[in-house]
């Protein structure tokens, strides 16, 4: 029996233009957390699709339990004891947590010559798996009745219940709140000390640190090395992941806040469970900074001062006047800005090239005789963007979606700069984005408030909100629990608030 | 390298396109009378109409939805533009009531009529959220019905000489039916390409919640998109009226998968957000040069049917393969 339960050599993989795995490795021993990192784009989650037969790798090999295997397809990984939780959940609302769970391997029994689905073991079985992992639901509901970060869980009971020896962990916590997390580490103690060896990717250094043994560091695609979980820290994490120093994660700010210009009052949603009564104010040039725990509603808030959601009760005032916003175009003709929280989903039109991506949102600018457009006056718009912003985009004409994360969000960003708003509402604008772009991202965040635009920024990030707002506005269940001024936040002061449950 | 891979994909691409290329120089080699005038003629007739439906359809397809009524709508359009315009000495005229009326009047009345129809896919399909596939498949009904009523059933003829030189007549060599495409042709490249709403188009076709987000008009845009579409199938089933001297209940049976087909050979994505006039042109030219050929080689009509069956669904496996690639 070799040292490892599995390892991947020299695993090459290429896509059309891009070679996304270049000499990648990694070893994972039996009963360890082993943590892969790396910016976005390092190749993590394509070295976990080739573990898990998704992709077939171009060259390399992987050894496990001493033997030289090939995995054919997810099923094969299955059938061998390597289980995945992917990043983007695939769930099935419409169908009971059991069927769910057991999805593709259905027990069966024999009726006469007939094969039908078992569905009394089925519930059986499922309400055993949920039992393992400490989750007390029902296997005959619908899965739809259940929250994101519980449907989460319910997706990690489905690879245990595969009695897996391997289980690989993409981004698992992305969406769950603080307790879930610890009911998630918990059952990640258990089954490391049942032997299992467990593969966890994420951005959260601290989970990493205190969950994993073992970290893997990826970069470009390549294997950079791997370190004990002890002897690194988050600033050493970072600069093996970006491969070079970062002196500051931050930019120095210029902008001073002046009088009060956008106001929120008692603002609420149509939906009871949803924000509720909020009143809050922003300066021409600050930065709000909007904190809270998953289920905070804060995504709804600023999706219902846009015009995306409906609100029964409440004011939004610009330097006095009454806005009236039931549909994004209001907002945008109120020159209110949003960035959306899901890029891919609400934010870029893939298929579409980037000058087309940055002039949607502006195109009654280039209208010649209130019909047709001004090709050329689009084009300058686009170049006067690239430059500015430092796109690094092929063309004007180059499909949006080819780009990468950190340049998506940059055209999205150039889309309402073209708007000229003086509200910004930036829904998460730094998720998804690798180190090197973030900075880049918070240096334009910067310098749209130095120029007197009134941010507001949704972030999860504790770093991010401390290191780039003026003032912090906390939510906890649809209410504004408190302000916290930018100088004296930190994470204590705004998880207490951010907790503030009502009784 | 490269190069030989770029071969590849451009084969991948537009298999089909080559395939009845290949196909076309074997039947010119096989018969006699194929690469002809008259046969070129026939082919430019054949695909003005079929074109200007496949404009139509196309911001449908563009904005991920589909039109089903397109065919039925070109036969009621061909029907009324028939009740309008039958020559007022001929015995059964349908409604002997109706006084003389000047072809480009009926023409514009067939289309606002028409036109009408589609607002109504429009609102059905973007305020009511009605899925473009069921909305459209119950107006193809609808239309049918409605069709039937009032032709009584019965296939019309005797068309006024003015209204049937609008098929026949050419100016100089080029016919007329060619103008109209080429208007047609000319309005909707402008459209797509250089107006505000051609850009609301592609991004609700390209993601439609982001569309909205970035200030789309989305409604509007579909409403207008149907609309639009409607009067093509009015201005197609005039034409189509003149051009077979008669029109009945049956007038452009099928016509929408033929159009849908020729934009997806076209390249008119079925993911939504892509498309190009450009495409959509050799798209309908391909699937009639198929079609041809299919006459040509003496092929029971039957099996006709089949083959054109078949180019549907592998255009759009095709399609859907470039996007499946992509992962």
């Amino acid at each position: 029996m070799s040292e490892y339960r599995l390892e991947m050599r020299n695993v090459v993989k290429a896509f059309p233009g891009v070679l996304a795995l270049n000499q990648a490795q990694l070893k994972l021993r039996p009963g360890t957390v082993h943590a892969l990192m790396g910016e976005n784009g390092a190749g993590k989650s394509t070295l976990m699709k080739c573990m898990f037969g998704i992709y077939h790798m171009d060259e390399g090999e992987v050894i496990y339990e001493g033997n030289k295997v090939e995995i054919k397809g997810p099923l094969d990984a299955l059938n061998r004891g390597i289980a995945m939780v992917h990043q983007e959940l695939q769930p099935i609302p419409e169908r009971s947590i059991g069927e769910n769970i057991f999805v593709g391997r259905y027990p069966t029994k024999k009726v006469g010559p007939v094969t039908l689905v078992d569905h009394d073991k089925m519930y059986e079985d499922a309400a055993k798996v949920l039992k393992e992992v400490h989750l007390n639901y029902d296997p005959k509901a619908k899965l739809g009745s259940l929250s994101v970060s519980q449907m989460q869980l319910v997706e990690i009971a489905k690879a245990v219940s595969a009695d897996c020896r391997v289980l690989i962990l993409d981004e698992p916590t992305s969406s769950l709140t603080a307790a879930e997390v610890e009911a998630l580490f918990a059952i990640i103690d258990e089954l490391r000390a049942k032997g299992v060896s467990i593969v966890y990717i994420s951005h959260k250094m601290d989970e990493i640190l205190r969950i994993s043994d073992e970290v893997t560091i990826m970069r470009d695609g390549q294997y950079i090395g791997t370190w004990e979980a002890k002897e690194l820290t988050t600033d050493r994490i970072i600069t093996l992941m970006v491969g070079r120093e970062l002196s500051n994660l931050y930019p120095k700010r210029e902008n001073v806040p002046g009088e009060v210009v956008f106001e929120v009052k008692d603002f609420t949603s149509i939906n009871p469970r949803s924000f509720r009564n909020v009143t809050f104010d922003v300066r021409k040039g600050e930065i709000l900074g909007v904190a809270g725990l998953v289920g905070a509603q804060r995504t709804e808030l600023m999706e219902g001062l846009f015009g995306l959601r409906a609100h029964t009760k409440g004011t939004i005032t610009y330097k006095g006047k009454t806005l009236n916003i039931s549909q994004p175009k209001n907002a945008i003709d109120n020159k209110i800005a949003m960035l959306t929280e899901d890029r891919r989903a609400t934010g870029i039109l893939g298929v579409l090239s980037v000058a087309d991506n940055v002039s949607i949102a502006s195109l009654n600018q280039y209208l010649i005789g209130n019909f047709m457009l001004d090709d050329a006056k689009i084009e300058k718009l686009v170049q006067d963007n690239v430059a500015k912003l430092s796109i690094k985009t092929p063309s004007s004409k180059t499909q949006i979606q080819s780009l990468s994360g950190g340049n998506q969000q940059k055209v999205l960003i150039s889309r309402w700069l073209a708007n000229d708003p003086d509200v910004f509402i930036m829904d998460e604008p730094t998720r998804g984005i690798d180190v090197g772009a973030k900075y880049e991202i918070y240096c334009i965040i910067a310098e749209m408030a130095r120029q007197g635009k009134s941010i507001i920024m949704i972030s999860s990030e504790m770093g991010e909100l401390i290191g780039m707002s003026d003032r912090i506005m906390v939510m906890c269940d649809g209410r504004v629990t408190g302000f916290i001024d930018g100088k004296e936040a930190n994470q204590e002061n705004i998880m207490a608030l951010a907790t503030q449950f009502e009784k | 390298m490269e190069k030989k891979l770029d071969i590849k994909k451009f084969a991948s691409n537009n298999a089909i396109i080559i395939l009845i290329a290949l196909l076309a120089i074997g039947t010119g080699i096989t018969s006699k009378n194929f690469f002809t005038i008259n046969n070129f003629k026939n082919l430019v007739l054949n695909v003005s109409p079929r074109f200007i439906i496949a404009c139509g359809v196309s911001g449908c397809l563009i904005t991920k939805g589909t039109d089903l009524s397109a065919g039925r709508a070109v036969g009621f359009g061909a029907c009324l533009a028939a009740m309008m315009l039958q020559a007022a000495d001929y015995a059964a005229k349908m409604l002997p009531w109706l006084p003389e009326i000047p072809w480009p009047v009926a023409l514009i009345v067939t289309m606002l009529i028409m036109g009408a129809f589609g607002a109504i896919n429009g609102v059905v399909i973007s305020v009511l959220k009605v899925p473009p596939f069921i909305a459209t498949l119950g107006m193809q009904t609808i239309i049918y019905g409605l069709c039937s009523l009032i032709t009584n059933n019965q296939p019309m003829g005797g068309f006024k000489k003015t209204y049937l030189s609008v098929a026949s007549g050419s100016l100089g060599p080029i016919p007329f039916l060619m103008i109209f495409a080429l208007i047609i042709g000319c309005y909707f490249w402008f459209l797509y390409n250089k107006t505000r709403h051609g850009k609301y188009m592609y991004a609700i076709g390209g993601n439609e919640s982001a569309a909205q987000v970035a200030g789309v008009n989305v409604k509007g845009t579909l409403i207008r998109i149907y609309v639009l579409a409607g009067m093509m199938y009015g201005l197609a089933g005039f034409l189509v009226g003149a051009k077979a001297g008669g029109a009945s209940t049956a007038t452009g049976q099928g016509y929408e998968l033929e159009a849908i087909a020729a934009c997806t050979i076209g390249g008119v994505s079925a993911n939504g957000g892509v498309g190009k006039i450009s495409g959509i042109l050799i798209g309908v030219m391909v699937f009639e040069i198929l079609k041809i050929c299919l006459q040509f080689l003496g092929v029971d009509p039957a099996y006709t049917y089949i083959a054109q069956g078949l180019v549907i669904i592998v255009a759009v496996a095709l399609d859907l393969r470039k996007y499946l690639a992509k992962k």
